[in-house]
């Protein structure tokens, strides 16, 4: 037995005398397969990784080139003409923001009542189609959205684009210079390919994605709480408002923000229907508006290298616009009462 | 000892004249099991009043509507009628049910009839969507050749009966396998890679995916036409758009498969570490299988996204109205490209061909989100009635096995415990 031995064993008994029991310091011995495997699978992680941050480094320096050419005047510039040096994203992001704002105001209500009316109201047989009905729109390609936009909305909305501005065209946003609602031969055809319209048809793409996120939170709403409102005597609605609404509040918001984050990228329905002008469009019936997604679409053919990494300067405001919206509402919904558990 | 004389007061059950009786939840077989989620009761009933009262304001709506549209304001178009209407049938409905309600039960009921419209719109609306684009694009895709045929015969002015769109098909169906060739093992693997090695690296993995879920469609492809075809300087083709939707789908398929991998129960992870076995093993015979559903799920979803996404293939892939096998040269098309580039132009026949693509790509879609929705839509480790039965009758043969096996190691001069056979047979079962 040797000195250091008896050391430790007399410090074993006499536990007063400074050295606490530490945990065993348990070492694991990996067999080859697992070895393989570790490294397979951090190898896949590392590569999409590297890919990922490839793709966004690149639109970053290509981008940055066109931003550093522009200056400041990038933001506050609304022509479009990066080989004359005169280029900026105002009309372009303007026009973007307000499709998108305008989608999110038409399908909200949308997204809220067929939320409720699933989860709520409808017969109980009748639920698991009407989820795979909602789910389904939500998968329709947008281009088919985009078609129907062009040769069925268009048609239908112009009469109620036309009274809005008749009725309503004392609001600045609502009114339409060119339009005299006096003059019975004025034409109709100065509604036509506006923002509007391009938010209505982004609108239907965006509301079934909003609408089943908020049914799978407004369907987690505890049965207790639920039958304790009507317990106490409240109505149906006022159970809807006092519990499933509170409780779902975070997925209500997160799910607008990420369907907001899907209206600001959509590029081929409003392609389809917008005629694209470069000017900042307060009037969201009239004719013409932009977005970012369709300005690219527009320009990539002819464009030249710089003009290029102007795009990719377009597309990375558009990126980070789009990447804060959905992290802001990951967050929403994680940190919300019904967002916990998922 | 001290006995205490007092009578201890009767127990309220002792009594003369009570019934006593103690159930226990679950032992006398009606009660439900205490375990079992509870069932929600359906509330929505409907009375006779309720159905007189939206019938009667619905026809003084239309009535109301019609009677304006003829004699008061000069309004036009089915849609604003119905907007009218709309607006009527609410306003006509709240007198009706003021009449013998409060005004919380007119609150309740108005709720309601809008809960239901709004839905009903949205719905409405799904179906014009589908009936719109199958019935313009019936004018073509009812005519056999539009299935087998490609382009490059029909002219714009030629009649629906010469010219097909099986060049588009097969351009998306060899677009989207090679996307599915490069996504699916790699996002399979990096999303293992999260939810199996919790570790900060993994984190950050996650919080990058998680951000270029935001990349928009068309900054893939404008990524791709700027490297692969400007950078490197190949041609447009049918590769390059393949290149451009995995970036799209990649980061979709790998958040969703995530999330479904973190669903597996940790008891299941735990019972097969414990039983000795590697970690490799553990994610292919239990994890996997475990998940398989959310995983095709997933999967299948991705493919939905990237069949159907036009923009990337726009920039990457080139036009064209021939055949094309090779994605590695020349132009290729896409059914949402082709269908984009047809309605554009002025001629209804190539429109309606671009409608018969839609229609073809719609119904595509649908068929994946069906299938989706079959294998899908199940919890981690919820199993078909098929799969019930074939875990029974694995377990049976298990039992059996067991029960035949010889009393094992009594004393070391016993023959070894036939353990090789009951190692394949459980290799079988998992």
């Amino acid at each position: 037995m040797t000195g250091s031995n008896t050391r430790e064993a007399f410090r074993a008994t006499d536990g007063s005398s400074g050295q606490e029991d530490s945990p065993r310091q348990l070492t694991t011995v990996r067999g080859a397969s697992d070895s393989v495997f570790r490294v397979a699978a951090h190898g896949g992680g590392v590569v999409v990784l590297l890919s990922m941050t490839l793709v966004g480094l690149f639109l970053a320096v290509r981008g940055a080139e066109a931003i550093a050419a522009a200056g400041p005047s990038f933001l506050t510039e609304q022509d479009w003409e990066p080989n004359s040096g005169r280029f900026g994203i105002a009309a372009v992001l303007f026009g973007t923001v307000v499709i998108a704002l305008i989608a999110i105001f038409v399908a909200l209500p949308l997204a809220v009542g067929t939320a409720t009316y699933i989860s709520e109201y409808a017969p109980l047989g009748l639920r698991p189609l009407l989820v795979g009905i909602v789910d389904l729109m939500a998968a329709i390609p947008s281009v088919v959205y985009g078609l129907w936009g062009m040769f069925w909305l268009e048609g239908a909305i112009l009469p109620v684009a036309q009274w809005i501005s008749t009725y309503f065209g004392w609001i600045p946003v609502f009114n339409v210079p060119n339009f005299n609602p006096g003059d019975p031969l004025a034409t109709p055809t100065v509604f036509t390919a506006s923002a509007f319209l391009a938010g209505l048809v982004v609108a239907m793409m965006v509301a079934p994605v909003a609408a089943s996120i908020m049914r799978e939170v407004f369907a987690q709403a505890p049965i207790g709480e639920r039958e304790g409102a009507l317990a106490l005597g409240s109505t149906k609605w006022g159970m809807i408002r006092s519990v499933v609404y509170p409780f779902g509040l975070g997925g209500m918001i997160g799910g607008a923000m990420l369907g907001l984050g899907r209206a600001l990228g959509e590029t081929i329905a409003v392609y389809l229907v917008i005629s694209p002008v470069f000017v900042i469009q307060p009037n969201i019936l009239q004719t013409g508006s932009n977005s970012i997604s369709s300005l690219i679409a527009l320009r990539y053919g002819e464009a030249s290298p710089f003009e290029l990494s102007a795009l990719m300067a377009a597309g990375l405001v558009l990126f980070l616009i789009t990447m804060l919206v959905n992290f802001g509402a990951g967050i929403i919904i994680q940190r919300s009462r019904s967002g916990a558990a998922s | 000892m001290t006995i205490t004389d007092t009578p201890r007061p009767q127990r309220r059950a002792q009594r003369p004249g009570r019934i006593t009786r103690t159930s226990v939840p679950g032992r006398d077989g009606r009660s439900s099991h205490p375990t079992r989620p509870e069932t929600r009761r359906n509330l929505a009933r409907i009375r006779r009043d309720d159905v007189l009262r939206v019938v009667g304001a619905a026809a003084a709506a239309v009535a109301g509507t019609a009677w304006l549209f003829a004699q008061v304001f000069p309004f036009e178009g089915p849609l604003t009628f119905v907007v009218i209407a709309y607006l009527l049938f609410v306003g006509f409905f709240v007198v009706l049910i003021s009449f013998d309600d409060n005004r919380v039960t007119v609150t309740d009921r108005v709720a309601a009839v809008v809960m239901h419209s709004l839905a009903a719109v949205l719905i409405l609306a799904l179906a014009v969507v589908v009936v719109f684009t199958l019935g313009r694009g019936s004018e073509a895709f009812l005519n056999w050749n539009f299935w087998v045929q490609d382009l490059s015969l029909a002219g714009p002015l030629d009649p629906m009966t010469v010219g097909g769109m099986a060049h588009a098909a097969i351009g998306t169906l060899i677009m989207i396998s090679i996307s599915l060739a490069i996504s699916i093992p790699l996002g399979l693997l990096c999303a293992v890679f999260l939810a199996e090695f919790p570790s900060p690296f993994a984190r950050l993995v996650r919080t990058v995916v998680e951000a270029m879920t935001a990349l928009p469609s068309i900054v893939c492809g404008l990524f791709i036409y700027a490297t692969y075809i400007l950078l490197f300087g190949f041609d447009k083709s049918g590769f390059a758009a393949s290149l451009a939707i995995t970036i799209m789908v990649l980061p979709i398929i790998i958040r969703s498969a995530d999330v479904v991998l973190r669903l597996v129960p940790s008891t299941l992870k735990e019972a097969s570490l414990a039983l000795g076995t590697s970690q490799w093993r553990t994610i292919w015979h239990v994890v996997l299988p475990t998940s398989k559903s959310g995983l095709m799920t997933a999967i299948i979803l991705g493919t939905a996204r990237g069949i159907g996404e036009t923009a990337p293939v726009l920039l990457t892939a080139g036009y064209t109205t021939y055949y094309n096998l090779n994605p590695f040269t020349g132009p290729m098309v896409s059914l949402p490209f082709a269908t984009f580039t047809l309605v554009k132009s002025p001629e209804p026949s190539q429109i309606a061909r671009g409608f018969g693509a839609a229609a073809v790509l719609m119904v595509l879609v649908f068929v994946l989100f069906l299938v989706a929705r079959i294998i899908g839509g199940k919890g981690a480790g919820v199993l078909s009635p098929g799969g019930q039965a074939r875990a029974r009758a694995a377990s049976l043969r298990d039992a059996e096995r067991f029960a035949h096996r010889d009393p094992v190691i009594t004393g070391p001069n016993d023959s070894p415990a036939p353990s090789p056979p009951a190692l394949n047979d459980r290799k079988g079962t998992l």
